[in-house]
């Protein structure tokens, strides 16, 4: 270990007294009961596995365990003796540390600033030692390998190394817990890899780890403990070793399950969209695919390989430099959503909240938005009949909700996606483009999604369906576009269309690099 | 190196430069030692506000009323010395800034627990304050022959041939560049501003921040109405009537992003510079001096032009040949 | 699924009239009847036909530009420049009228000219990008500083007689000129907000702009055209209040953009956009209207009147957050 970081003798030692204890844990939001009763405990030089389905309550422990959230009910005790976090700077002062699943970062400050934020060294007067902050920044950057300047602003930084910034801040304080929640989402290949060799030298060091993932793979790889939550509660814990991979399905979903995917007649039409030579100064290139009516195209790759791009350019969101688009054979040139939208291509978004429901309006006007032209007279309002073709639409996915003039904003992640399917429906588009359609909503929703998808594709509308999920790719398209770094890597359908040929493709594996 | 040379504060030094070239061209006098102090002193109280306007502008709000803290500040101060001039100046002084910083930390209070945008609150105490000094003044005039030699003499007495005015301005730029560079909370602005949501994650209070800098803003606020009525020698209910706008233009030229979190001090020194000398540039150079209001306004529109354009978002890159192409550019 | 027992999904949890009971304008209205009573018991002078017609004039000018405003800042922008727009309109139309353009000359002249300005600014926030408060607080010293080098401390005052009738005609008995275009303005908005496509997609763009862009609505056209009626609005009040002066001065207005933006925040619309209305701001300018007659009936000068105004603007966001974090 490097001299820089002190360590602590973490007493006790034994691995089967956990460093970090919590019990009874409630926490209720407006209308919600994130966590009820759940417990967690993590052990000194063991990595622990957090499982559990989107909404299971896991982002809400993490907050509460780093001192973000205040906890209703329950108890937390750090080697033993009982805690109470009032702020992140508490839990940071107990030795708990995360690196979040969001950018935890500052733009504006540099990367020794980003790593010493709210613990910063101080010299004279209680001024920020700039020095000492520098040399224990380079120290830290050098104990896991990155190259970076300490005097770098984080602006400058690329994506990875950002990353590395979060890990480092999270090795700045001498923590005894470690939380990484989803840590290997945005990262390559070559990354994850060092990742796990950085998990493996914590827990040399004695740190207990508390891991967040969705990916199977890893957690066998490298956790030794399981937490499985489910919908606010605590469900198992145990050794990795007593279990497989479908026992902690099991736990997770509350039964067995196979996913299982709509059968499908596949009768592709005619062609609807091509694209052309589609390319973008910097996120991608080549791009060139046609779309049938009635077909269902997967898109698939890395997060980060340039998907959504190509799919918000089609969109008329970003302006492709070169390239064409024909709809029904004929060249469209689409500037804005609104021009794509009148071509009937429509784009449900990966980001909800953001970019798909305008959160504060009721749902029967977000689904008219950019129907209004069909709804209105000479530009003006008619209430009636905007209620009734959101009731159409709306009816038709099944939308959960207490009345059409209800807030989007009350309604659960699932109930939002159904409000922005139902908004493009309601435009009667030629080709609906669905970004990461399922992602963060429960499985109930996923697969009415699923069956939807299945449904307007017999109807005849071309779908193209952006995923990160293999099961979900493989289980619905009748064709799969894989991108890599901004470029076409393949295109498979039928028995090329394996999980293996999938990932490959993907990653890259096996081919050589330009 | 290159950041070096297209750095905001390079290019408005360049400006500035270029301002008092033009207006030596015309009129060498006015780059004497003695007439550019003079220039300073003038831009004094400008800064001093500017300085505290940065600070609450880091952190994502807006100080509407910094110039009416300014004319309570310092009406509370004339009358008093109108009324006792006995009291050491010192006293009036220390005074002042506790009062500035009492009316600055309600707008902060306001902004924390209450949640109030800070545009609307800053609005309302604006009007809030400027209606206390008539209703404590009677609208009357605090005139020089009320006030006593002490009083008015300070902002103008020399020490090593700058006037204190000028010193109280050189010390404020100091001492905020200080906190905002070494201490925590000088941190904290940034953070708060720059990413208020990832703030909460480091454990920093967004809300408590926040207070802190619009209570800074409201003692200089109350620092420069003391500097104010004692140099003009005079109080009434409108003095600096307006001043706030021209504040937060001295920000936004200085290269401080309205949006929060990025900015340097030396830019608003350089922003409370630049419009300080066109003030004093445009007589000498037989402009009317209604031109000025103009010029600053011009002066705002293309400093965020440019402001925006160097912090434009350049989009992902993910093809492998675009970031090859960064790699090189960017600097070793 | 359409196979699966679909639910049936009532139009609305509460009734319209619900609604109403619960708003922030019938709060309002009751504060300006309040406000109304008080001022009557307080003054003898206060009902009279002609003092309450007088006083319409202290709001329907700004009630003019708050009603663009309104719909500005719903859509979360922010015009700042408003009173110097009337100062360069007004500007305008005096060298106009100095040179001997007749009236209706000088109407186009100070209409085009508001509409110059706000597509200045639309074009600056929308085509460039840039923070509209930045932009116009920019525009705020431009304006009225191009007045200034025009006029210096001077003062155009030659306007034809006709020219009079705008700020100084009444239409029929008490009823002013400017208190029926204020009606007919207030119509216009009401239904523009509240009953076209346009309206719609302003209230759209204020809950998230990118989600509007992101379901087919031209935000920035939207934006612009919003900065446009402003600009136009300025200019409609800057012909009114160029004829009840009869003269222009380079100070022309000065501070009104503050009161506009306290008017529209007054009357419910929410200065991070994505709601608020007209009627709102109605009430809300009949509010400051009678706040500043009655306290001016009763020789109240009018700084103290703007510490009530001010007040007025923190206590309708204070006092509800208060109130919840007392009760709860």
């Amino acid at each position: 270990m490097q001299p820089s970081i002190a360590s602590r003798d973490y007493a006790p030692q034994t691995a089967d007294v956990p460093v970090l204890a919590l019990s009874g844990i409630t926490k209720s939001f407006p209308g919600v009961k994130a966590l009820d009763g759940v417990s967690l405990e993590l052990f000194p030089g063991q990595v622990t596995a957090l499982i559990g389905e989107n909404g299971a309550g896991k982002s809400t422990i993490v907050k509460t365990l780093t001192g973000i959230y205040q906890p209703d009910a329950g108890e937390i005790r750090v080697a033993g003796k009982p805690v109470r976090f009032a702020s992140a700077q508490d839990a940071a002062r107990a030795g708990i540390t995360a690196i979040h699943q969001e950018t935890v970062l500052f733009d504006e400050l540099t990367v020794a600033e980003n790593i010493f934020i709210g613990h910063a060294p101080r010299g004279r007067f209680g001024m920020i030692d700039w020095a000492e902050m520098r040399r224990r920044a380079r120290d830290i950057l050098a104990r896991i390998d990155a190259e970076l300047d300490p005097d770098t602003p984080l602006r400058d930084l690329g994506i990875a190394s950002k990353h590395l910034v979060a890990i480092a801040r999270a090795l700045s304080v001498d923590a005894r817990v470690v939380v990484m929640d989803e840590p290997t989402a945005a990262l390559s290949h070559k990354e994850i890899e060092e990742l796990y060799e950085l998990v493996d030298r914590l827990k040399s060091e004695g740190r207990a780890i508390l891991f967040i993932s969705h990916k199977f793979d890893e957690i066998f790889r490298i956790a030794d403990r399981y937490t499985v939550f489910r919908d606010g509660a605590h469900v198992g814990s145990g050794l990795m070793a007593d279990v497989d991979e479908a026992d902690l399905v099991r736990m997770m979903v509350g039964r067995d399950v196979d996913q299982i995917f709509p059968d499908r007649v596949k009768s592709p039409g005619e062609e609807v969209l091509k694209v052309v030579g589609y390319a973008h100064p910097t996120e991608f290139d080549d791009i060139g695919f046609s779309l049938r009516r009635g077909e269902i195209l997967g898109v698939y790759g890395l997060v980060g390989a340039g998907r959504s791009e190509v799919m918000q350019a089609l969109f008329g969101i970003t302006r492709p430099s070169k390239g064409a688009v024909k709809i029904d054979g004929a060249i469209k040139v689409i500037r804005s959503p609104a021009d794509a939208v009148a071509n009937g291509i429509v784009y449900v978004p990966e980001d909800r909240g953001k970019q798909g429901a305008v959160i504060g309006m009721p749902i029967f006007q977000n689904v008219t938005l950019p129907s209004l032209s069909q709804t209105s007279h000479r530009g003006f309002l008619r209430l009636a009949e905007e209620f009734a073709l959101a009731r159409r639409y709306t009816e038709r996915l099944d939308l959960r909700a207490a009345a059409l003039d209800q807030d989007v904003g009350n309604l659960s992640g699932g109930n939002q996606q159904k409000v922005v399917i139902a908004k493009w429906l309601a435009t009667q588009p030629k080709v609906i483009i669905l970004d990461e359609p399922t992602k963060g909503i429960d499985i109930g929703s996923k697969a009415a999604v699923h069956a939807f998808m299945a449904e307007l594709a017999a109807e005849g509308l071309a779908v193209i369906m952006v995923s990160s999920e293999i099961p979900e790719v493989l289980g619905m398209s009748d064709r799969v576009i894989v991108m890599r770094e901004g470029l076409i890597a393949a295109e498979l359908e039928g028995d090329a269309l394996t999980p293996e040929t999938l990932v490959r493709h993907a990653a890259g594996i096996g081919e050589d690099r330009p | 190196m290159k950041r070096l040379l297209t750095s905001r504060e390079t290019m408005l030094s360049g400006a500035i430069l270029l301002l008092l070239a033009l207006t030596a061209s015309r009129f060498p006098g006015f780059i004497a030692p003695a007439n550019l102090v003079a220039v300073f002193t003038d831009t004094s109280p400008l800064l001093i506000l500017a300085l505290g306007q940065t600070v609450v502008i880091l952190t994502r709000c807006i100080d509407l009323s910094v110039a009416a803290n300014l004319a309570l500040s310092g009406m509370v101060c004339a009358m008093l010395n109108a009324a006792m001039p006995g009291i050491p100046v010192a006293l009036i002084l220390a005074l002042a800034v506790l009062l500035g910083a009492v009316m600055g930390a309600i707008n902060g209070a306001l902004v924390w627990k209450l949640a109030i945008p800070p545009i609307v609150v800053t609005l309302g105490t604006m009007t809030i304050y400027r209606g206390i000094i008539f209703l404590i003044s009677d609208g009357a005039w605090v005139n020089a022959h009320e006030m006593s030699a002490a009083f008015t003499g300070l902002p103008r007495a020399r020490i090593l041939g700058l006037p204190v005015l000028a010193w109280f301005g050189i010390a404020s730029a100091l001492l905020i560049w200080l906190m905002v560079t070494r201490t925590p909370l000088g941190r904290a602005f940034y953070a708060v501003g720059g990413n208020p949501h990832a703030a909460v994650y480091t454990g920093i209070d967004v809300g408590r921040t926040q207070f802190w800098a619009f209570t800074i803003s409201g003692a200089l606020a109350g620092l420069a109405g003391y500097l104010w009525v004692a140099r003009y020698s005079v109080a009434y209910v409108d003095i600096a009537g307006g001043f706030e706008l021209e504040v937060v233009a001295a920000c936004v030229i200085g290269g401080i992003s309205i949006a929060g979190g990025a900015g340097t001090i030396l830019g608003t020194i350089l922003g409370a510079l630049f419009l300080g000398i066109i003030k004093n540039a445009l007589p000498v150079v037989d402009v009317s001096p209604f031109w000025q209001m103009a010029i600053s306004g011009a002066a705002i529109i293309i400093a965020v032009t440019l402001n925006t354009r160097s912090a434009r978002a350049k989009g992902r890159i993910i093809l492998r040949r675009a970031q090859a192409a960064q790699t090189e550019g960017a600097p070793a | 699924m359409s196979d699966m027992t679909a639910r049936h999904l009532p139009d609305r949890l509460q009734s319209p009239a619900a609604r109403l009971l619960q708003s922030w304008e019938l709060l309002l209205l009751g504060l300006a009847i309040a406000i109304f009573i008080a001022n009557s018991l307080a003054s003898p002078y206060f009902l009279n036909a002609w003092n309450l017609s007088d006083a319409t004039f202290n709001f329907t000018e700004k009630a003019m530009i708050a009603f663009a405003m309104a719909l500005l800042i719903i859509a979360g922008e922010i015009d700042l420049s408003v009173a110097a727009i009337i100062a360069l309109v007004s500007t305008a139309m005096g060298a106009a009228a100095a040179a001997g353009a007749g009236t209706p000359l000088l109407v186009l002249i100070g209409l085009g000219t508001g509409l110059a300005c706000g597509a200045f600014n639309g074009l600056l926030v929308t085509r460039l990008g840039l923070p509209s408060i930045v932009v116009t607080i920019g525009t705020m010293s431009l304006f009225r500083g191009v007045s200034f080098i025009i006029l210096g401390d001077g003062a155009y005052r030659s306007y034809p007689p006709e020219f009079a009738y705008f700020g100084q005609g009444y239409v029929g008995w008490v009823i002013s000129f400017e208190f029926v275009l204020f009606g007919l303005c207030a119509l216009a908005y009401y239904v523009l907000l509240h009953r076209t496509n346009f309206g719609r997609s302003v209230f759209a763009i204020g809950n998230n702009a990118t989600a509007a862009q992101f379901s087919g609505i031209r935000v920035g056209r939207v934006k612009f055209m919003l900065f446009l009626l402003t600009g136009l609005m300025s200019g409609v009040a800057a012909i009114c209040l160029t004829s009840r002066l009869g003269s222009t001065r380079p100070s022309i207005a000065s501070g009104w953009e503050l009161e506009v933006v306290t008017m529209v925040v007054l009357g419910g619309v929410s200065i991070l956009g994505g709601s608020g209305s007209i009627p709102g701001v109605v009430i809300a300018a009949f509010v400051m209207g009678l706040v500043t007659f009655g306290l001016g009936l009763l020789n109240v000068p009018g700084i103290v009147m703007s510490i009530f105004i001010g007040l007025m603007l923190i206590s309708v966001i204070a006092v509800p957050r208060l109130w919840r974090m007392w009760r709860g």
